[in-house]
């Protein structure tokens, strides 16, 4: 009964029963969701050269400095 | 009184047999503290050096529940709910490794990983790529349901078209499934060994800013090493990095 309870809810969320959404611009005929991937590609790889590493900062002063980073 | 000693080798003479050979080769080419490091240069402490190690921890789990599926058969992962989770962990896991795949060419490529004799490293992640796209194809089409017909009779006006039609039957379900579950994962697995441990003998590739000669010459500040060396080799190593 839940089971079936939470697949009603996705069903609303993710309403699969149709063709699916296809993007074309000229010769070029992409899907909706392959479109998304690729723009959450783009988003992971900027985020990964933006975001801080964590403890990055730390270590990179105890290599200027000689230190142990441990 | 004296004793008369043997003379010191000048050089080392070489193995007898092929296997001493092979070993004296393979431990030049990767010493223990290169293919088992301890600690990696302090660049590597950011993000986008992480997507190597994540399309390898998909790759994982891809074979993993591949092997389950190749010895359960498709009834199993058609029809039981077990059988369903396992093709969803196999399906999801390949979109991982793509995903993964792509955002770690996109890094090498915009710092130019073929720096510093890196060519071969850089080759052997190129080909991966390739010779994974005909692996994931291979899965699509033997999935044994009208979602495979379908990709399956594409696909063959695909191939067809560039001319490679007469070698691979991609509505043959057994050639499909042989190239999907033994000799295309043999060549990514391996592929991918092959990369690794080129990685491990070249070092990870340093940023532009750390690979440039004015940089490298010039002396740190507190009296550290220096940040790297003008040919792309990777700079003084801190601990504290797992690779």
């Amino acid at each position: 009964m839940e089971h079936s309870r939470v697949m009603i809810v996705l069903a609303a969320v993710f309403n699969l029963n149709h063709p699916a959404h296809v993007v074309e611009w000229h010769f070029i005929q992409l899907s909706v969701a392959n479109l998304i991937v690729i723009a959450l590609m783009f988003v992971v790889f900027a985020l990964a050269i933006a975001l801080p590493f964590p403890g990055a900062s730390a270590r990179t002063v105890a290599r200027r400095t000689g230190e142990d980073a441990k | 009184m004296s004793t008369v000693q043997p003379p010191e080798p000048t050089a080392q003479t070489p193995k007898p047999t092929w296997t001493g050979r092979v070993r004296e080769a393979a431990v030049e080419a990767l010493p223990p503290e290169k293919l088992l490091p301890d600690s990696q240069p302090t660049y590597v402490a950011s993000w986008i050096y992480i997507f190597g190690v994540a399309s390898i921890a998909a790759l994982i789990v891809i074979v993993g529940s591949g092997t389950i599926l190749a010895l359960k058969g498709p009834a199993w992962w058609h029809d039981t709910g077990v059988g369903h989770f396992f093709n969803s962990v196999h399906l999801w896991a390949v979109e991982l490794f793509f995903f993964a795949m792509v955002v770690h060419l996109w890094g090498k490529y915009w710092m130019a990983a073929w720096r510093g004799g890196r060519t071969r490293v850089w080759i052997t992640g190129a080909i991966t790529f390739l010779v994974a796209v005909p692996t994931a194809l291979t899965g699509y089409v033997s999935q044994q349901n009208f979602d495979a017909q379908w990709i399956a009779t594409q696909a063959k006006d695909g191939l067809n078209s560039v001319g490679v039609g007469a070698f691979f039957n991609v509505t043959n379900f057994g050639q499909m499934y042989s190239y999907h579950v033994f000799l295309l994962p043999l060549a990514v697995v391996g592929l991918v060994a092959a990369h690794v441990l080129l990685v491990r003998r070249h070092g990870v590739v340093p940023p532009f800013e750390l690979d440039r000669p004015a940089l490298a010459t010039r002396p740190p500040q507190g009296g550290g090493t220096p940040p790297a060396v003008p040919d792309g080799k990777p700079p003084s190593v801190t601990r504290g990095v797992a690779s």
